[in-house]
């Protein structure tokens, strides 16, 4: 089998500081990490390489810093990475970041399975992975919470809903994003560890891909930032205060004079 | 450098840009901006510039004959019959924004035996519904739907198409966007129309901490999914009269074959809850859970968790709020021994009130929460069911 997992590099924390009194950004120097839903798609190919075998590609768009992510994939069980890197990718938006990586994985051929996480930390938008899928005209099952068996060109799973779950078989070639209920992702060992750093990341530029050049970055992209600005919360807490019996009643009335208002 | 520039001459180190900036991409050399390597080509900082002293590649596009394309479409998403909250939502902020725009709303129905519902959808807002009723579509699949979706925008030529950021909406909206090759903003929280007469489509980043504003400037449709529960839907008027519109097409073969719903309890989806409580880490004990899932009854409330609860297996994953789990809109969400860490913070939406059950005087969640109680949840949380339902009798 041939698989290949979409990795992105995200900030290690969302939290976003404010200065007070002037109420702008501050930055500090955040750590770049592996997207969090991303452990759980390179897992998964792992567990199904280790049932059945597979070769497992790991493929990111981003800036050149982004290596140390397929690095850390590589280290966990991946087989090779690929890093496609250029000023022509920037800005991308979802449908620009799809159709990029579409050029990158057209490059790798024929494979039987692509996995993705639900979604980044950073964007949260889950659309990259249903857009990649459109673009290569395959298979999309989204929030994958188990596999259950491949067999014959078609995988059973697991899909998590709003609703509950849905049993569902998905012909391959397919692309499926999964949610963090589908496994525990594993620490990398040292003997991958030391296997990651020696490994020679492949990295794929505009020029070697057959891509048209108003499809990607920030010309391929119709959506556009316009304004970015910090929510202000301003919530005022009212603290219920007495001895535990006074607070249950407290609470237990407001509840109930919240309840009346809508029933 | 590709992308975006600052013309030296015009910059007046205002600094305006380097507040826009969302990723710390520019800095300053002898008062003048310069853009670094970690500028995403975003474009925040050419809005905010008001001296026009940064130009980008982004001013160009096909943008031949926008003005053909008219009305505000809203997918119906129904399930078993029953139409999703999230669609009437959207059809009576449709009406609203179609207002600003002269134009007409249209609801896009497809199911089987679902005819009954094209009444409700034009008593909500719409003037029109275009309506597909086969069995062949009785069950949802994002292939089959997102086809006759696209074939139908082609056809008809709307400007703007909104569908619920529910799970089906999430992965059906991406189908039609990337086939039509148009923009399509996730899960927003607000919408309105700018004098250009653009979508402007508002929607949080980076778990909820910083707010993006976003448009689709030179491609249409306009597309945007939208999170439940943050539009009220309009009072239904089923004197109202409007045009409906069966469909026939050639079935379509989808790729993912549906074998069974497995579906919760009724009346447990955390997403449609009205009342959530919620329970993490400071309840000590799984055996301990069920003290929320008592007061949780009394209210006739859903019970959910905080992340720690379902890595130590004492909470299932569907239960789990937050980042990596549910984004949730309840008028009443109760955290007990919740600590409110940022990630717990991203899944809590739109959410009328908060109240804050904690041991910790400085937890963070009393920051976010309209009522603190300072209390162990675990002696706490027996005294107020009881308290409950002692009132529910009286």
């Amino acid at each position: 089998m041939k698989i290949i997992v979409c990795i992105k590099q995200v900030p290690g924390t969302n939290e976003v500081k404010t200065d007070p009194v002037t109420n702008t950004i501050i930055r500090e120097n955040i750590p770049a990490i592996l997207n969090p839903f991303d452990a759980y798609a390179i897992e998964e190919a792992v567990r199904i390489k280790e049932r059945r075998g597979a070769f497992i590609y790991g493929i990111s768009m981003g800036i050149p810093a982004a290596r140390e992510v397929l690095r850390e994939a590589l280290a966990l069980g991946i087989d090779k990475g690929i890093l496609m890197t250029d000023r022509k990718f920037a800005g991308a938006d979802t449908l620009a970041t799809a159709y990029t990586l579409s050029k990158g994985i057209e490059r790798i051929g024929d494979f039987d399975l692509i996995i993705c996480g639900r979604q980044a930390t950073d964007g949260d938008t889950a659309q990259v992975g249903p857009s990649l899928a459109r673009t290569l005209n395959i298979t999309c099952a989204t929030d994958i919470s188990r596999i259950i068996e491949i067999k014959n060109k078609e995988m059973h799973c697991l899909k998590i809903t709003d609703d509950g779950y849905e049993e569902i078989l998905v012909k391959l070639p397919a692309l499926i994003t999964v949610v963090k209920e589908i496994n525990m992702p594993r620490l990398p060992s040292i003997k991958g560890m030391k296997l990651a750093r020696r490994a020679e990341i492949d990295i794929v530029r505009f020029d070697d891909i057959k891509a048209d050049e108003n499809r990607t970055g920030l010309k391929g992209s119709p959506t556009r930032v316009r304004k970015v600005f910090v929510p202000v919360h301003q919530v005022e807490t009212s603290m219920i205060e007495g001895t535990l019996e006074e607070k249950a009643q407290k609470l237990s009335e407001l509840l109930l004079s919240m309840g009346m208002e809508v029933k | 450098m590709d992308g975006i520039d600052i013309i030296k001459d015009k910059c007046v180190g205002c600094k305006a840009c380097f507040v826009a900036c969302p990723y710390g991409a520019i800095e300053f050399v002898e008062k003048k901006a310069v853009i670094t390597d970690k500028c995403t080509l975003c474009g925040a900082c050419k809005e905010s510039c008001r001296f026009s002293a940064i130009v980008s590649e982004m001013d160009y596009r096909q943008g031949s004959d926008l003005s053909r394309y008219e009305g505000m479409w809203v997918f119906a998403e129904q399930r078993y019959g029953k139409l999703k909250p999230v669609s009437l939502e959207l059809l009576g902020k449709a009406r609203e924004l179609a207002a600003r725009l002269n134009a007409k709303v249209t609801s896009v129905l497809f199911g089987y035996n679902i005819g009954f519902l094209a009444r409700d959808l034009i008593a909500y807002g719409a003037d029109q519904v275009l309506m597909m009723d086969e069995e062949w579509l009785g069950d949802f699949n994002d292939r089959i739907y997102g086809e006759l979706i696209t074939n139908l925008v082609k056809e008809h030529k709307p400007e703007i198409v909104l569908v619920g950021a529910t799970s089906k909406g999430r992965s059906l909206a991406p189908y039609i966007s990337s086939s039509l090759k148009t923009g399509l903003t996730a899960d927003c929280t607000g919408l309105s129309i700018d004098d250009e007469g653009l979508l402007v489509q508002t929607r949080p980043a980076f778990g909820g901490n910083l707010m993006a504003e976003i448009v689709c400037p030179h491609n249409r449709p306009q597309m945007a999914t939208v999170r439940p529960k943050v539009f009220k839907p309009l009072e239904p008027d089923y004197e109202k009269r409007g045009i409906i519109t069966r469909i026939q097409k050639e079935p379509i073969e989808g790729l993912v074959k549906l074998i069974r719903n497995i579906d919760n309890a009724e009346g447990q989806s955390l997403t449609d809850a009205e009342i959530i409580v919620s329970v993490g880490r400071g309840i000590g004990s799984a055996a301990n859970i069920r003290l929320a899932g008592e007061l949780a009854d009394a209210l006739g409330g859903v019970l959910a968790s905080s992340r720690p609860l379902v890595d130590m297996g004492w909470m299932p994953y569907s239960r789990q709020v937050g980042q990596t789990g549910k984004t949730v809109a309840p008028r009443i969400y109760i955290a007990c021994g919740i600590s409110g860490a940022i990630q717990h913070l991203a899944g809590l939406a739109d959410i009328d009130t908060i109240i804050a059950i904690n041991q910790d005087p400085e937890a963070p969640i009393f920051k976010v929460a309209n009522y603190g109680i300072v209390a162990d949840v675990k002696e706490f949380l027996p005294l107020l069911t009881e308290k409950i339902k002692q009132a529910k009798k009286a």
